[in-house]
């Protein structure tokens, strides 16, 4: 990778850093840092599902982990918040490796792998809601105490930059893993496992790595939401929501791209914004959007908005090629 | 500390409730068997049955059991349509792309219903709810005795069918090698579509089954289905038996895990034997080598 390889990114980022210096409302930071965790979630699971082809159901085991360890530390033990989501997003990778460690393998893959991973995030949570320790039901608070070197801030702008550095920071990461070896490596195993073996690619490692950066940036994510809400419970931590939006984004954006999470998460969430506006307050209506949605973009746009861009910018070369699976 | 009669009641409760658990995994496990997908959507589907019962009692005072004469057919032309129309076209025939649309089509299904019917939980009172008939020491739940019986009836119709029937030997063909059943004149996407809606009038039965004790909200579909998941990878993606067997062992599983850990944590000997399946077995119990 070059420093050239990175300057489209670092335009976005700079461009993105600048919208907390003219939107101040505290409605419009709100939404913008809870779709940019979101994003990072999902970029996440873009590195396993997106580039690896191993489509988890489950990173709300990720996420959930990252939050909790985030906010037992601090509450529990008195750790530094920091220290605490450093802890958190490794936590959130050892708990990656396990899991993939596990299930890989066995062999397990496609809606195999799916279900297994699924069963790991739902068994954590009923241990999250049942242990002592997590505060069981009523959950975990942070306690409320406003410093930067408590990773707490006045204003809201100064998370958005923290989030949008994050985010960055994966973007870069997810166009490193695109350039390397270890990429390449990767997305021979989602196009044809087999070959890659046969090939002497050492599927396991590979998949391993994957799954191990992709549980600590997710889990990065849950320690980002803790801290940003001071709260956590099972059913947020764990639940299923983010599992389903981890998957949402990148789909809709642009499987197994740099920017798909990215344009995904902004592109669901804003249009969740417009459907409440238009709806009023019907509980679940956003989401009935989404789900209807990916199911239309998997029959019409398999490559997300970035590929129906792409199709745009050429109409006439794409025509008789199709998209990969 | 526990008297073996409180032990046996609820290894006779768990065998009941096991029963109606089976009944909705057999949808799943039609569908694997000869689709080989895995239909997300199952969980939501069963909750928009579990609401039609809830619906024709409150504005028809249609019996629960009863609705079961309406109601199946109805979901049965409903998974049709869905396999039909949106599913198969939807997917290209890519695994993965139906692993998706399933899951999108059960987010829409489950959150339709939070909007229409909102998060409130429902019951429906019906004057038999509560009875209860007494076998020996047992006191077993009069309405779950008739769910037991009518979910092993329904297992045993439905292997009639497979096994007796001439659509049940196409089933069959297109299970076992899609592309010779279709060279001597099945028509495979048919036969896919009657296969889904076998399942989802499996969820209508069940329904009308479980409505008499059990409660509906739109969240509902989700605790069934990862359970109906578990029976399948145990019983063997696939299996008619395995389902019935894999179906009432785990009803006995919950309910041990229930009495002996309490009812937060019931639920963990039923995800630990699934992934240790998954793990260890992934055919199942009863399932052909993948």
């Amino acid at each position: 990778m070059t420093f050239r390889d990175i300057v489209p990114i670092i335009i976005l980022v700079a461009f993105l850093a600048l919208v907390p210096v003219f939107i101040t409302a505290n409605t419009v930071l709100n939404f913008l840092v809870f779709t940019l965790i979101v994003a990072l979630a999902a970029q996440g699971w873009n590195i396993l599902g997106g580039f690896g082809g191993q489509f988890s159901f489950g990173h709300a085991a990720f996420f959930g982990t990252g939050a909790y360890a985030a906010a037992l530390l601090q509450a529990r033990l008195g750790i530094n918040p920091w220290t605490a989501f450093a802890i958190g997003s490794a936590a959130g990778g050892a708990v990656g490796w396990v899991i993939g460690y596990l299930s890989f393998r066995s062999g397990l893959r496609g809606s195999y792998f799916a279900l297994v991973t699924l069963a790991f995030a739902e068994v954590l949570r009923i241990l999250a809601n049942a242990a002592t320790f997590t505060g069981g039901a009523a959950g975990v608070l942070i306690k409320l105490d406003v410093r930067p070197e408590n990773f707490q801030f006045e204003s809201r702008g100064a998370f958005f930059w923290i989030a949008l550095a994050l985010v960055g920071a994966v973007l870069v990461l997810t166009r490193w893993i695109e350039r390397s070896r270890f990429g390449a490596q990767l997305v021979a195993v989602r196009e044809n496992e087999a070959a890659a073996k046969a090939l002497g690619v050492d599927t396991l490692r590979v998949k391993l790595g994957a799954i191990t950066l992709s549980g600590a940036v997710t889990a990065a994510a849950g320690c980002l939401y803790a801290q940003y809400f001071l709260y956590v419970d099972a059913n947020i931590a764990y639940g299923t929501w983010i599992s389903v939006e981890a998957i949402l984004a990148p789909i809709i954006g642009g499987l197994g791209t740099v920017l798909g999470p990215l344009v995904g998460a902004v592109a669901l969430h804003g249009l969740g914004e417009i459907t409440k506006l238009a709806a009023g307050s019907v509980p679940g209506i956003d989401l009935m959007v989404f789900g209807a949605l990916l199911v239309v973009a998997v029959a019409f746009a398999p490559d997300g908005i970035l590929g129906l861009l792409r199709r745009l910018r050429r109409p006439i070369r794409s025509s008789g090629v199709s998209g990969h699976a | 500390m526990y008297s073996p009669a409180i032990i046996a009641e609820a290894v006779v409760n768990g065998l009941m409730t096991g029963a109606v658990y089976a009944l909705i995994a057999l949808g799943l496990t039609l569908v694997y068997g000869v689709l080989h997908i895995i239909n997300f959507a199952h969980g939501a589907l069963l909750t928009a049955a579990m609401f039609a019962v809830w619906s024709v009692y409150v504005v028809f005072g249609l019996d629960p059991y009863l609705a079961i004469l309406p109601l199946t057919p109805l979901f049965f032309g409903l998974g049709y349509a869905l396999q039909r129309f949106v599913i198969g076209p939807a997917s290209h025939g890519s695994d993965s792309n139906i692993l998706l649309v399933t899951l999108g089509l059960s987010i829409a299904v489950e959150n339709a219903l939070l909007a229409g019917f909102r998060s409130d939980t429902r019951t429906l009172n019906t004057d038999y709810g509560f009875q209860v008939v007494e076998i020996g020491p047992l006191l077993l739940s009069k309405p779950r005795l008739i769910g037991f019986g009518a979910a092993v009836l329904v297992t045993v119709l439905l292997w009639l069918l497979l096994s007796r029937t001439d659509t049940g030997k196409a089933i069959r063909a297109v299970a076992k090698e899609k592309l010779g059943a279709s060279l001597v004149g099945i028509n495979v996407a048919h036969v896919y579509a009657v296969t889904f809606g076998l399942g989802c009038a499996c969820l209508a039965v069940a329904a009308c089954l479980l409505m008499p004790t059990f409660y509906v909200n739109p969240r509902i579909g989700q605790a069934f289905v990862l359970v109906a998941f578990t029976i399948v990878v145990l019983g063997g993606m696939g299996s008619i038996p395995g389902a019935l067997f894999g179906g009432l062992f785990i009803g006995v599983v919950e309910s041990l895990c229930g009495l002996f850990l309490g009812d937060s944590l019931g639920q963990i000997g039923i995800f630990l034997i699934f992934i240790l399946v998954l793990l260890v077995r992934p055919t199942g119990l009863f399932g052909a080598k993948a």
